[in-house]
């Protein structure tokens, strides 16, 4: 196939994925804002979800402050933040619309209603109870696209480039909330934290659903360290590290198949994957969460790059 | 009124014409109501599946969608046995013509065409002279407006050798047509215009250059997401499987063209290209094109792919040389043309310039080298001052028109905003030429949703109909 519609496909994956990783981290935060003003005393959970989002420069350009309003304008509205809610469904679209002969027609309706709707949605609208329609709204048109996609796909290239494209973002997405949270999560924490960790360290876990998942699985209160092993390495949890990497493993060996051929992408991928796979949550701990994260979310890059290297240009 | 045009299904008070019976009795027995959810229904079809149309520099959205009429226009067997014997004829003679002003000039030294309305012309490439394309093929792809005043009468108002669109919207419309109304359809033995796809796969893969071994692999080339037309490159191509690209997923090494792939460089041997002249190359053509792949002349000189259409192909679709289409079928072909032309003055001529001058108010003026119906003046629709400032450019320019009567185009009957009503109606049929030539029973059906209006163009506020050609 072309190296564009490749990386088209690629992308607008990346597009639905961010533009729903964003509705969930609002939902949160916007959850955590109604808490009593203990959990949230200094205000600083508008601002950390500006970090989380990887929109820190660009927003207080515009912006001096981080109130629930500027926030919600920025992350879900302007045109001028490329990562918008907005311009991620919009590119998305843009791309879908570029490379429409390799969408199924479920993929495609699924995108291009999601743009006929955007319109609808505005700052005015998402006031008060609106917001959580409109995150919600965002959330469904992502589900929409992804369940199109595995169910009426083709699994060959087209297939693998479009979830290359979901996991890698997930990925980053999931190493960013927890980064941002990371000191949260220390086991030093556990001793000194109280009821106003217990409320941020659920918000971590429903910013992924993982908050009923993380009982089925331990079977007991929230645990930071838990928490933090949910996150990276329980291969049961569809948005942890090592989820995303094994996906991403798998989809690259099946283009390898595909082609009869490897390159830089798989070697990373295999890497990335057994760090995550053979590594122990106390050595992560060990090495420090912060660095830990850090290291992984730079190396999810330079998978990123290896894939566009490979294959995309 | 309307009784001084000629309506396809017959006038209020005269007998319903024959193909139109069924429908006729089908429209008594239908409330307005459903026809009024049917077109909803289409409309929502068109959204959703993002057949639109872009229209840009007039604000608003700039992706329209063309109105749909949701009521079909029929054509007896017998009447389109006559048009599309024409077509071939036509298209047969346009090909033989430019084949020649490339090669021999012939027409020109046997001064049956001018030479200077050849080689002056904008649309001359001379890079073409002395290339041989396959089967001598130019236009592979034509789309030929047609219109009707009469129950025999039907003239050429256009010919566009070059990139014609509207062929996605004659396979859409059926099979929406289909969709709403599957009882109707079911009443009258419609002939399939389905495999017009296949027919353009097989066109395209009987002129594979010269170089070329093996099956071809055929790509469709587009301008890009935002051209007017970009829904229907990605469409066809699509329905033919093969591959959509851009000018940047193509480059060119030792004169072979190559694509970008997952896989590495794979070769393109026929380009059915959407894009101008213009822009293909921009070492031959416009320096400035980011839309063209450095280099694709030489390769299309050297023989190692075709472009379909060929480059030059619009010396044959220039308004000024459309005048002699008929003479070029006599000239060529030894027969005498089939389908009619609509009497034309040649502006560049003093003579003729002079009469249109003082009759701008019945005429239509076009441009020679326009289309899309932008900077037409239509003589007996325009105000005064519209004609006042229209006749200011004519006398700056004359050589720049051509003009026309103003016909009196056919009526269908239409589903608008008043119910069921005459409206004004053109054809494009499509012709396609390789080692074989063929044409599908049916084409795109244009019609002015406005009452009175003789503008068809899409551009221009004008509707399409599903076209049905009934089976002898």
């Amino acid at each position: 196939m072309l190296s564009r519609t490749a990386d088209n496909l690629f992308w607008l994956a990346r597009y639905m994925e961010r533009a729903e990783n964003l509705a969930r981290i609002l939902r949160v935060t916007d959850r955590l804002s109604l808490m009593p003003s203990t959990v949230d005393a200094d205000g600083s959970e508008w601002h950390s979800t500006v970090v989380v989002s990887g929109c820190e420069e660009g927003f207080y350009e515009k912006h001096e402050e981080a109130t629930p309003e500027n926030v919600i304008s920025y992350l879900a509205f302007d045109p001028d933040n490329p990562s918008s809610i907005r311009c991620c469904i919009e590119t998305a679209r843009r791309n879908a619309r570029a490379v429409r002969t390799a969408l199924t027609t479920e993929q495609w309706e699924s995108l291009n209603a999601a743009w006929l709707e955007l319109p609808g949605w505005n700052e005015a609208r998402v006031r008060g109870s609106g917001l959580h329609r409109f995150l919600d709204w965002v959330k469904d048109r992502s589900l929409l696209f992804h369940g199109g996609t595995v169910a009426t796909m083709l699994r060959r290239d087209s297939y693998y480039f479009t979830r290359l494209g979901t996991f890698i973002e997930r990925s980053d997405n999931t190493a960013r909330i927890l980064d941002v949270k990371y000191h949260l999560l220390l086991p030093e924490h556990a001793e000194v934290g109280g009821g106003i960790d217990y409320y941020q360290w659920a918000a971590i876990l429903r910013a992924v659903s993982g908050y009923r998942s993380y009982h089925a699985v331990y079977k007991e209160g929230l645990k930071p360290w838990l928490i933090a092993e949910f996150l990276i390495m329980r291969e049961e949890m569809p948005r942890s590290l090592i989820s995303c990497a094994a996906e991403m493993k798998d989809c690259l060996d099946k283009l390898g198949e595909e082609y009869g051929q490897r390159n830089e992408a798989h070697r990373m991928a295999g890497q990335v994957h057994s760090r995550l796979r053979f590594g122990k949550i106390e050595d992560v701990f060990r090495q420090g969460l912060h660095e830990f994260l850090t290291e992984h979310i730079a190396q999810n890059d330079r998978l990123g790059v290896e894939i566009s290297r490979g294959y995309l240009m | 009124m309307a009784s001084a045009f000629f309506d396809e299904m017959g006038s209020r008070g005269a007998e319903v014409r024959q193909a139109y019976r069924t429908l006729q009795a089908w429209l008594d027995e239908t409330p307005t109501e459903i026809l009024t959810l049917r077109r909803d229904e289409a409309e929502t079809f068109f959204r959703r599946i993002g057949i639109t149309f872009a229209v840009y520099g007039e604000g608003g959205d700039p992706e329209r969608i063309i109105p749909f009429d949701i009521i079909p226009r029929i054509l007896e067997a017998a009447e389109w046995r006559q048009i599309s014997s024409g077509l071939l004829q036509r298209v047969k003679a346009l090909n033989a013509f430019i084949a020649d002003v490339y090669g021999a000039q012939e027409i020109l030294n046997a001064s049956v065409v001018p030479r200077d309305q050849v080689l002056l012309n904008e649309t001359w490439r001379a890079q073409m002279q002395g290339v041989a394309v396959p089967h001598n093929v130019y236009t592979n792809i034509a789309g030929i407006d047609m219109v009707r005043v009469g129950p025999e009468e039907f003239y050429v108002l256009e010919d566009n050798c070059r990139t014609p669109s509207g062929v996605s919207y004659m396979l859409e419309n059926r099979e929406i047509t289909m969709r709403l109304f599957p009882d109707l359809f079911a009443r009258h033995n419609v002939a399939p215009v389905d495999h017009y796809c296949d027919d353009l796969l097989k066109t395209l893969s009987s002129v594979a250059p010269r170089n070329c071994i093996g099956e071809p692999t055929v790509a469709v080339m587009t301008p890009g997401i935002y051209n007017s037309a970009y829904y229907e490159h990605s469409f066809l191509a699509d329905q033919m499987g093969v591959e959509l690209v851009e000018g940047p997923d193509l480059y060119v090494m030792d004169d072979v063209v190559y694509m970008r792939t997952t896989q590495g460089p794979k070769r393109v041997d026929v380009i059915y290209r959407r894009v101008d002249d213009d822009f293909l190359d921009p070492l031959t053509f416009r320096p400035d094109s980011a839309l063209g792949v450095a280099g694709l002349m030489s390769a299309y000189r050297a023989g190692n792919v075709n472009l379909t259409n060929a480059v030059g192909a619009g010396i044959a679709d220039d308004k000024a040389i459309y005048t002699y289409v008929p003479k070029m079928i006599e000239f060529y072909l030894g027969e005498k043309p089939i389908l009619k032309n609509v009497p034309t003055w040649r502006c560049s001529e003093p003579g003729e310039a002079a009469y249109v001058r003082e009759h701008l108010h019945e005429l239509v003026v076009k441009e020679v080298h326009g289309s899309g119906g932008y900077g037409m003046l239509v003589g007996p629709k325009a105000t005064k001052e519209e004609i006042g400032e229209f006749a200011l450019r004519f006398a700056a320019m004359p050589e720049k028109y051509i003009a026309q009567p103003t016909l009196a185009l056919s009526t269908c009957p239409t589903f608008v905003d008043e119910g069921v009503a005459p409206r004004h109606v053109d054809l494009r049929p499509f012709v396609l030429s390789g080692a074989d030539m063929r044409v599908v029973p049916g084409g795109l059906t244009r019609v002015a949703m406005r009452e009175g209006s003789l503008v068809v163009n899409s551009s221009q506020g004008g509707g399409t109909k599903d076209t049905w050609v009934l089976k002898g």
